[in-house]
């Protein structure tokens, strides 16, 4: 562990800062790093992890990893099976996550996420001046343009580009009468102190079903309560609501053991000799409804902790506190401040159908890392990204092997693309991977954009975009119950779309 | 919780949503998903599926169809709904003219919503009947 302890960049000038040391920053510096871009990393953390270094409460996560899956392990495609591994190039860097875990499940432990992370660190070699807190930012105009200063204990940093990879970790409850009686989530004590206790949830996102899974042994009764009904992911078909591991409280619930689940606001909460009472007001009547409790948690979630950010112009909105961001992840209001990691969920993108992208989970937003890091090296380090030519005899099986195989378009449905851009000069080319946003908006030469799409009914099939001649136009594949995207029909439509393109193709 | 009700408060002061009661304002506000858009992004893409339901809570944007603009929207306008309605893609573009905060619904979850809260769909339709009587006058 001594090259993790060893302190490298000084306070000082750098041509860019990621600031962070959880997955989202290890990726996106590991990325840079691979295109040659120079920069340091500042962490507040003693070693990487970000908030697998504590989280979740229960010890085990949500986001698979399949040891044994149809494809290779440490291939591109086996990443569509493992959720937790960065990226690398380098072979023996990849599907990390896999080897450290102990086959109990396939969901890694918290500490064999840990470990992946740490495991990564350094066998990739990622240098980071670990506890070194960002304190604070403020904005110096130089003849040679914007520079941003990050205040920290060791002395001042000064930037033109500046990548906030913070995770959405700062624990945010409501400002609810009596909430200081309350505790939040990332405060709950160990699972055997509720033992016949009464427990209050406030919330009834993922956290608070996963609080309600580990005490439904302890505790005597169980409330959770927030004025919408709970969504769960078996029903929205996406990642959206309550997951499948947590939704033995519900059950719980529909058939009376001790769980309820209101649909209710909090309007106060007050002690009453030893317990506490929280007064709530049902959604469907209006009608006020007092619950006991001995423990009330407020499990309300995280905000991104962007400090000061928001004093230079950073616009945030929603209940996570997120900064309004371009398609590339960038301050729409600050340029030169970016963001990486779960805070990318800013940039929502298209949401076709309501689906979101999973840029909040590593699986998503180690795509959008190295993105970034492609957009930076090229915008801002006049780095000349590779453009391999496609053989235009090739460009059939080049889609549909995308659309099999591929991992970016497979996470980020709908958010991620890659392109292949035509033009009589330069020919076929593979532009690699960009915000879809970006790749409808911007305009530009003909080219085509290959994705895979979600409709929340639980059908996913690819959708092929065309510009040509400066028109859009979206070509919608069928699903296939066995995810084969390589059928004759299949074929036949790539066939159809490539033609816009004019690459004829044989079918 | 102080996001959500700070959405409940304003809500209230807009005409679709104000006959509903503060419980259901609040569980309005956590039905929805809050959005943000930076000046210039598009919000609604013509002749692209998968588009969803919005409601303004501040900022402009314009309607586009083909490029060329048709009507400017602001706070409390709603716009989408006529695509989900008929299952068919969105026939105009929607673009942020400033930064545009609003209220998102994905559209499969529109029915349920507005069959869920008739008083909504009363003064849904009551914009819309306003919408078509314009419409008329332009015409005639």
């Amino acid at each position: 562990m001594a090259e993790l302890t060893d302190r490298p960049f000084p306070p000082g000038d750098y041509p860019l800062i990621v600031v962070g040391s959880g997955p989202g920053a290890l990726q996106h510096s590991y990325a840079l790093s691979r295109l040659g871009v120079p920069h340091a990393v500042l962490s507040a953390d003693p070693s990487p992890g970000g908030m697998f270094r504590r989280w979740p409460f229960f010890q085990r996560l949500l986001s698979w990893t399949k040891p044994y899956a149809p494809v290779e392990r440490g291939t591109r495609a086996y990443e569509r099976f493992d959720w937790n591994s960065l990226l690398a190039d380098e072979p023996e860097n990849r599907a990390l996550q896999p080897s450290l875990m102990d086959g109990s499940s396939y969901f890694p432990a918290r500490a064999e996420m840990e470990a992946n992370l740490v495991a990564f660190a350094r066998r990739t070699d990622i240098r980071v001046r670990y506890e070194c807190p960002w304190e604070s930012t403020r904005v110096e105009e130089t003849r040679d343009g914007r520079r941003y200063v990050l205040t920290t204990p060791d002395g001042e940093y000064r930037t033109p580009t500046v990548v906030f990879a913070v995770g959405i970790a700062e624990p945010w409850a409501p400002s609810t009468p009596g909430m200081e009686l309350a505790y939040h989530y990332a405060d709950t004590k160990p699972a055997e102190t509720y033992a016949g206790k009464c427990v209050f949830i406030i919330g009834k996102q993922v956290s608070a079903f996963e609080l309600a899974t580990g005490l439904l042994q302890w505790a005597r009764r169980i409330v959770l309560a927030s004025p919408s009904p709970a969504q769960l992911s078996v029903v929205t078909k996406t990642l959206v609501g309550v997951r499948a591991r947590y939704v033995q409280p519900y059950e719980d619930h529909v058939l009376g053991g001790g769980v309820f689940i209101l649909d209710a606001s909090i309007e106060a909460i007050s002690r009453r000799g030893a317990e506490l009472v929280v007064r709530t007001r049902r959604s469907d009547n209006g009608q006020q409804l007092d619950v006991d409790a001995d423990d009330v948690i407020a499990a309300t979630g995280f905000v991104a902790p962007l400090r000061d950010l928001p004093s230079l112009g950073v616009a945030t909105f929603g209940h996570s506190k997120l900064p309004s961001l371009t398609p590339f992840w960038e301050s729409s209001v600050a340029p030169g401040i970016f963001f990486a990691g779960t805070i990318t969920q800013a940039a929502g993108g298209l949401k076709k159908h309501g689906v979101p992208a999973n840029s909040g989970a590593v699986h998503g937003h180690r795509y959008n890392g190295r993105v970034l890091a492609r957009h930076l090296a090229s915008t801002r380090f006049g780095v000349e990204l590779p453009r391999p030519s496609v053989d235009p005899d090739r460009l059939l099986d080049f889609v549909l092997e995308e659309l099999t195989q591929g991992p970016e378009i497979w996470h980020q449905r709908a958010y991620l693309a890659r392109v292949v851009s035509a033009s009589p000069d330069a020919g076929l080319r593979d532009d690699g991977f960009v915000p879809l946003a970006h790749f409808l908006d911007s305009g530009g030469g003909d080219a085509l954009a290959i994705t895979i799409e979600a409709d929340g009914t639980g059908a996913i099939y690819p959708v092929l975009y065309a510009r040509t001649g400066g028109t859009m136009s979206e070509h919608v594949l069928p699903a296939s119950p066995v995810l084969d995207f390589a059928s004759p029909e299949h074929r036949e439509m790539v066939v159809d779309v490539i033609g816009k393109l004019g690459v004829q193709a044989p079918v | 919780m102080a996001g959500q009700d700070e959405i409940a408060d304003t809500l209230a002061g807009l005409a679709m949503f104000s006959d509903l009661s503060t419980p259901q304002l609040q569980s309005v506000a956590h039905t929805f998903e809050e959005r943000f858009f930076p000046e210039g992004e598009r919000i609604l893409r013509q002749g692209l599926t998968g588009s969803g339901f919005f409601v303004i809570l501040d900022g402009q944007c314009s309607i586009l169809v083909d490029g060329q603009q048709r009507a400017t929207l602001s706070r409390g306008d709603f716009f989408g709904e006529v695509s989900i309605l008929l299952g068919e893609p969105p026939v105009a573009d929607v673009v942020a003219t400033t930064p545009v905060r609003t209220l998102f619904l994905a559209g499969p979850a529109v029915e349920s919503f507005l069959v869920g809260q008739p008083r909504v769909m009363y003064r849904m339709l009551q914009a819309q009947a306003r919408r078509l009587r314009n419409a008329n006058r332009w015409r005639s």
